[in-house]
């Protein structure tokens, strides 16, 4: 998937510093794990990238319950530095206690699912099913403490609807698009005849929205096979998507030069929004006030992006980093997570707190975005099965659509190409 | 080794067997000292060399030959299956289609700017010193610094390039679609950085010429284009050979500028500038196939040694030329000496004789 270091880092956007929270701190995960000495000096390393919104402050707090602990943060720079640490040590020694990773690396996590201690079963409850499901490994087990998500809406610029005729107010604008993929296509034919300007921003990324929706795309769950190229699912969702994007795709690559220009010129009118994108829009096009966010996807519900924290097993101090991992990922740490970083939380308690709820956006014309996106991320039924090819069909299938829209091929010399790449894959 | 000259006497007269013994050992530690020290002084090199270099050069090749996972740190002998798979795979040959382009747009056109811009730092300019320091400017840049100015500027819609040839009536091109436009986006990167560079050592190397050629060609009534062809650039070829090595090394190892060329960096969606050290780095560090990526290395490093020897060759010619500075063998010209001394022989007797006729 398209996971550079600027979705992530500009996550930061949020700023809102509540004052008066006062949490109970609770350890979540039932009884106490059994260390030999509960009394012991320990040291746990927590290592993230990035911002997880997990201070020195919300770590205190842990650790005046647990004085015999001491709890040390690393964080590194971008997800790809992270990503290449992960899998160079895991399984030998220099990870930290606690390991953070992207929803994105979890095909190849699952490879190593033995090396990773899995997730107490009694706290599954704790998060959304779809959001547990991603991160079960072939027996079953929960092998990561789920901390953000991604859940989508759809951004629109709001002076652009008003030039096409469309409504501006976002309930209206989300009345206007509820539907399946088709009803946001033949919209977006409306705008085209209206302002000859695009739609969309790419046949890519929309592709991408559409893609999560469907439960086995690439590869059999049971058997691992390559399903990609026979999947008439696939095909259809390539098809469509490509023959909307022929006139309403503004041809802009997402995260290219031109798609950040895009942002602040009006090249697009709409585009699939996770809620971390708002800190991508309001950083990367300051001096635009009609960006909004609509409480809306095609098709249901979409999510793109979020981590989990996991826990190696070689650990020196695995219980210990359970409960501490455990402790972090819970609903009230989450909140605090969100309020430090705006990392959207994934567990269903956490999604009706009222510091969620009532968290607006002032970019985004004070959209109540902290309830958008949880109705969002309630919203999401699949958790689509990824397995260890699924990058690489993935990215060979971003690269086909580009192709199509740069107009080095068509349609069918592009996917038949699409086709022999995905059959040279072994 | 004064010691020695009057051996010890304090074990009595047996003192005289060993003196010798001793005079020996000296001898042989001080040959030893001369044999072996030079060598223990570049060891370091080597030995570092030994564990950084040819090590890791020996595990690639045998994790070449296997299916190798780097998580649990084992593998499967599989023989020549990834280097099969590798050749096999078209994105190969568009790898190496791409490096070799993107080599010559680069190393050509530089080295030509280079030599010019180097002509022109050699003549009497104001601020010398100023516009010297000037060329080298670039090459202190960062290269992903560079990669991302220069890729803003080659943006396929708002690009300043594009809008600038859109302004003045031109169609936009497809820096981004266009193979053979993106190689040359690159190779512009490439020749950014590094123009300077040569430009310089290039400079250095004409200023090694002796001002007589060029007094004596002004003489001669040569004018300054003819000067440059027939002394300036003939002067410069060991040079010259040096900068065309280095940046024959550097063009078939071109990783930065196409990474950083798009948002990706896995060379386009028609693998437009899809280098090879572009495609290994994505295989390795992207795909995890370490085995594959091992082997692809591999395969790099024979074309870098199969590229190298035809340079050795060329260079050899080149050089052989340069030290004779002129076309004779070495029988030849000791056949034209001893030639050219009987001459002088004869004729120094031909004119004693004359002189004696004279004096008669």
């Amino acid at each position: 998937m398209k996971s550079p270091a600027a979705r992530r880092i500009a996550i930061v956007a949020a700023a809102a510093s509540t004052s008066a929270l006062v949490l109970a701190g609770c350890a979540g995960g039932g009884g106490t794990p059994a260390t030999q000495d509960p009394n012991e000096k320990i040291t746990l390393t927590v290592a993230t990238f990035n911002d997880f919104g997990y201070t020195q402050e919300l770590v205190d707090e842990y650790t005046k319950e647990h004085p015999n602990v001491t709890v040390e943060l690393t964080k590194a720079a971008t997800s790809n530095d992270a990503r290449a640490n992960y899998f160079q040590k895991l399984g030998k020694t220099g990870l930290a206690d606690i390991e953070a990773i992207e929803v994105d690396w979890l095909p190849e996590v699952m490879k190593y699912a033995d090396l990773l201690q899995p997730v107490p079963k009694d706290l599954e409850s704790r998060w959304l099913d779809w959001k547990v499901e991603a991160a079960k490994d072939a027996e079953g087990n929960l092998i990561g403490y789920g901390t953000d998500i991604g859940p989508e809406g759809i951004c629109y610029r709001s002076d652009l609807f008003k030039a096409a005729g469309l409504p501006t107010d976002r309930d209206e604008v989300a009345k206007l698009i509820e539907g399946d993929w088709a009803k946001y296509f033949s919209v977006g034919d409306q705008y085209v005849k209206a302002t000859g300007k695009a739609w969309f921003d790419s046949a890519g990324g929309t592709y991408q929205g559409m893609i999560n929706q469907v439960e086995a795309a690439y590869e059999d769950p049971e058997s691992g096979e390559i399903i990609a190229t026979e999947n008439p699912e696939v095909k259809a969702i390539y098809d469509q998507v490509l023959a909307a994007s022929a006139t309403q795709s503004a041809h802009l690559g997402q995260w290219s030069d031109d798609w950040f220009a895009g942002l602040t010129n009006g090249a697009y009118a709409t585009m699939l929004c996770p809620g971390w994108m708002l800190g991508v829009i309001s950083g990367n096009a300051k001096d635009v006030t009609t960006w909004d966010v609509a409480n809306v996807f095609p098709n249901g519900g979409g999510n793109w992006g979020g981590s989990y924290l996991t826990v190696p097993a070689n650990g020196k101090h695995v219980a210990a980093a359970s409960e501490l991992a455990a402790w972090l990922t819970a609903p009230e740490q989450q909140i605090k997570a969100f309020v430090n970083a705006g990392t959207f939380p994934s567990q269903n308690e956490a999604l009706t707190d009222p510091t969620l709820l009532d968290y607006k956006n002032e970019y985004f014309n004070n959209a109540p975005v902290g309830q958008i996106f949880s109705e969002r991320a309630t919203a999401v039924t699949v958790a689509p099965f990824k397995g260890q090819f699924y990058f690489q069909i993935n990215d060979a299938m971003q690269k086909a659509l580009t192709r199509v829209e740069d107009g080095t091929q068509n349609a069918t010399q592009s996917w038949d190409q699409w086709v022999s790449e995905v059959n040279a894959i072994k | 080794m004064t010691a020695t000259v009057s051996p010890p006497t304090t074990k009595g007269g047996s003192g005289a067997t060993r003196a010798p013994k001793r005079i020996g050992f000296g001898k042989s530690l001080s040959s030893w000292d001369l044999k072996l020290s030079p060598y223990l002084y570049i060891s370091p090199f080597f030995i570092l060399f030994l564990i950084v270099g040819l090590f890791p050069i020996a595990y690639t090749a045998v994790i070449s030959f296997m299916d190798w996972d780097l998580v649990r740190n084992s593998g499967t002998f599989i023989g020549f299956g990834q280097y099969e798979y590798v050749l096999s795979n078209p994105k190969f040959w568009i790898a190496l289609r791409n490096t070799f382009s993107i080599f010559l747009l680069s190393t050509v056109p530089q080295l030509i700017l280079a030599i010019f811009i180097a002509a022109m730092l050699d003549q009497n300019i104001r601020a010398k010193t100023f516009w010297r320091m000037g060329v080298l400017v670039p090459y202190v840049m960062a290269p992903v610094a560079v990669a991302l100015i220069f890729s803003n500027m080659f943006g396929d819609k708002y690009g300043i390039i594009n809008t600038l040839l859109s302004n003045i009536g031109i169609p936009a091109i497809g820096w981004h679609s266009n193979a053979f436009a993106s190689h040359i986006a690159i190779a512009t990167m490439v020749n950014f950085r590094w123009t300077g560079y040569n430009a310089l050592i290039l400079l250095a190397a004409m200023q090694a010429i002796p001002r007589d050629y060029y007094e004596a060609a002004t003489v001669d009534g040569a004018g300054k284009v003819r000067q440059f062809f027939a002394i300036t650039v003939p002067s410069l070829r060991p040079t010259l050979i040096f900068v065309i090595i280095t940046s024959t090394i550097g063009g078939l190892q071109i990783f930065d500028e196409p990474r950083m060329y798009d948002q990706y960096g896995t060379g386009g969606a028609n693998y437009q500038w899809l280098t090879i050290t572009l495609w290994l780095y994505d295989i390795g560090w992207g795909e995890w196939n370490f085995g594959r990526a091992a082997a692809l290395a591999w395969i790099l490093f024979i074309i870098i040694l199969l590229i190298g020897v035809i340079n050795l060759f060329v260079t050899r010619s080149l050089v052989r030329d340069e030290g004779s500075r002129s076309s004779m063998t070495r029988a030849e010209r000791r056949a034209a000496a001893r030639n050219a001394r009987r001459a002088v022989a004869a004729d120094s007797a031909q004119q004693a004789r004359t002189r004696e006729e004279a004096a008669r």
